[in-house]
């Protein structure tokens, strides 16, 4: 039992070390790659905004409501933005393109493996990891990079809106403790977490797909381990990462 | 060579002769896919080597293995063709991904296997708008346009009608005698194993019950052959595994040593279509079974001198050694 997890986890490990390598060998497979990109920015961008507005408003309300007791009401702005931006922005990206992009990569690669086609592959001398694995981990990883950056923009936007008009904050006070709190490192260490959550968003959804149990019944099964193996291994590290920037960026205000 | 604790097979050694063809005979279920899959390194047996052009398919670097895979042409059991692309760009992949050609050229290779395996006008097609019979045959063009030196297929015939596996067996021997590729097929069909290989082999009990000429095992007296060839449900093959020793006695018993079995009669081997050059592998074999002539059971000795006898002499030729055994 914990041999068979302990294995697992290696082999998980083996493929991101393996897709790493394949990443740097010719011929890059740039066509696959852009379709691949084009699949999960369409299927992920529409579901982003519209999740993006309703969370900055819920953070900015409870913010708001939090710092309105404290009496520090002109700090709402940039709480509320160093929220959406460092916290919420990245995961609801990576939610996203676990949810919708890597279940489809996985029962794209599940069913190519039962059906053969991806030893048929391996025969005729073509690496599927090359060929199949690196543009999809390459796409999620782009996506998750530029969606974060709309995320951030439409729940930062979404949270001012409901502060200046609902809560009856005053537009100059929002911004200015936006100025006050935030900085660049925030925005930084935002897209560095968009950029491996789609990393390892997109190596759960290969490695589930890759290893389906057993026809089509375990292709089912293995979509909906990669999703929940990724959410657990997102939070787990979303964890880590906040803590290493808190311990090592300091915070402007202070 | 096993899966978890389920053991498929071990302790099997042979060597594929050089540009002949061979045929590997078994009930379903005895590891004969394993086996295939073995051979080109996509499973590795837990002991034993592969070895092809001197790369051990089992334990060299993944790169030499990679790089020996493009000497082979695999024809899945069920064609194995990508869903998404058509049966063009399926054909046209290998050609795609290791050569430079320009793509008129890749259409005029394309388009001469589209016509060898009679699919033309079905190229545009998508795999699963077609038969299997026709994904078998795409399968097939698709595992040749590399000219591969070693061709393997597993179960050609499976869903072909007999007609069509006719056309099939002369398809592959008109094949080897263009290409000289060292076949290897694997099937339960009795059409097949009669008329198509130089050698031949069976799986049976996880093990090689035997591989040589083809008059070995066309003449053999061992129960397991027999039972096979005559399709009869008496013998050691039963209907989910082999039987215990206890069905076997009584099975004999009832029997009573009144088997009507005809003598076995060995089917001339299927000559290249008209028009084709005579199989190089012919005059190869001829030399290489008349030398190990004296080492085989009388049977079988005197069905091959039976056979060459009637056949006049041709040229030898010499051919590079393209081994395999585990």
């Amino acid at each position: 039992m914990i041999t068979g997890a302990l294995r697992q986890t290696g082999r998980l490990f083996a493929l991101a070390a393996e897709v790493s390598r394949a990443v740097f060998r010719r011929p890059f497979q740039f066509r696959e790659f852009i379709e691949q990109f084009w699949f999960v920015a369409s299927v992920t961008i529409l579901p982003a905004a519209l999740v993006s507005i309703p969370f900055g408003a819920v953070i900015a309300l409870q913010v708001g409501s939090l710092t309105q007791q404290l009496g520090a009401q002109s700090f709402t702005g940039g709480a509320s933005v160093l929220a959406v931006i460092q916290q919420a922005s990245p995961l609801i990206v990576a939610l996203l393109i676990a949810g919708a992009g890597g279940s489809a990569i996985c029962a794209d690669l599940g069913s190519r493996k039962i059906r053969e086609e991806l030893d048929a592959m391996e025969v005729m001398g073509v690496s599927p990891v090359q060929r199949l694995v690196v543009p999809r981990v390459l796409a999620t990883m782009a996506v998750a990079v530029l969606l974060n950056g709309m995320v951030s923009v439409v729940g930062t936007l979404g949270g001012y809106f409901f502060n200046i008009v609902l809560q009856g904050g005053t537009p100059g006070a929002y911004l200015s403790s936006f100025s006050a709190l935030a900085q660049l490192p925030d925005l930084y260490i935002s897209e560095l977490k968009a950029l491996i959550f789609g990393f390892i968003a997109g190596i759960v959804a290969a490695y589930r797909g890759l290893n389906p149990r057993g026809g089509p019944k375990g292709v089912g099964d293995a979509v909906n381990q990669s999703v929940v193996i990724t959410f657990l291994l997102l939070f787990f590290v979303n964890m880590v990462l906040t803590g290493l920037y808190l311990q090592i960026v300091p915070p402007k205000g202070g | 060579m096993s899966f978890g604790k389920q053991n498929i097979w071990q302790d099997v050694t042979l060597t594929l002769p050089a540009g002949e063809v061979s045929v590997m005979l078994g009930p379903s279920g005895t590891g004969k896919t394993v086996f295939l899959k073995s051979l080109i390194g996509l499973l590795k047996p837990q002991r034993g080597r592969v070895l092809i052009d001197g790369v051990d398919m089992v334990s060299s670097p993944e790169r030499d293995i990679y790089e020996t895979r493009k000497l082979f042409g695999l024809m899945f059991q069920d064609g194995a063709l990508f869903g998404s692309m058509t049966l063009f760009d399926n054909i046209a992949f290998p050609l795609r991904e290791h050569t430079r050609k320009r793509e008129s050229e890749i259409r005029r290779i394309v388009m001469e296997r589209i016509e060898l395996v009679g699919l033309l006008g079905a190229e545009g097609k998508l795999p699963g708008e077609i038969s299997g019979g026709m994904r078998k045959r795409a399968g097939l063009a698709r595992a040749l346009v590399l000219d591969p030196q070693i061709v393997l297929c597993d179960e050609p015939d499976s869903g072909l009608d007999p007609v069509r596996t006719a056309y099939l067996s002369q398809l592959l021997i008109d094949l080897n005698a263009r290409i000289d590729a060292t076949m290897l097929i694997v099937t339960h069909n009795l059409d097949i194993a009669a008329t198509v290989p130089d050698n031949m082999g069976m799986f049976f009990r996880g093990g090689l019950v035997t591989f040589g000429p083809r008059e070995v095992l066309l003449t053999s007296d061992e129960p397991v052959v027999t039972q096979f060839l005559a399709g009869r449900r008496e013998g050691p093959i039963g209907m989910s595994e082999e039987k215990d020793a206890a069905t076997l006695a009584a099975e004999a018993d009832s029997a009573g040593g009144v088997r009507t079995d005809a003598p076995r009669v060995i089917v001339p081997q299927l000559e290249p279509s008209p028009g084709l050059p005579p199989r190089a592998a012919v005059a190869r074999r001829r030399e290489r079974v008349l030398g190990m002539l004296d080492r085989l059971p009388p049977a079988a000795r005197a069905a091959i001198q039976d056979t060459y006898a009637r056949t006049a002499g041709a040229p030898t030729l010499r051919m590079p050694a393209t081994g395999s055994g585990s």
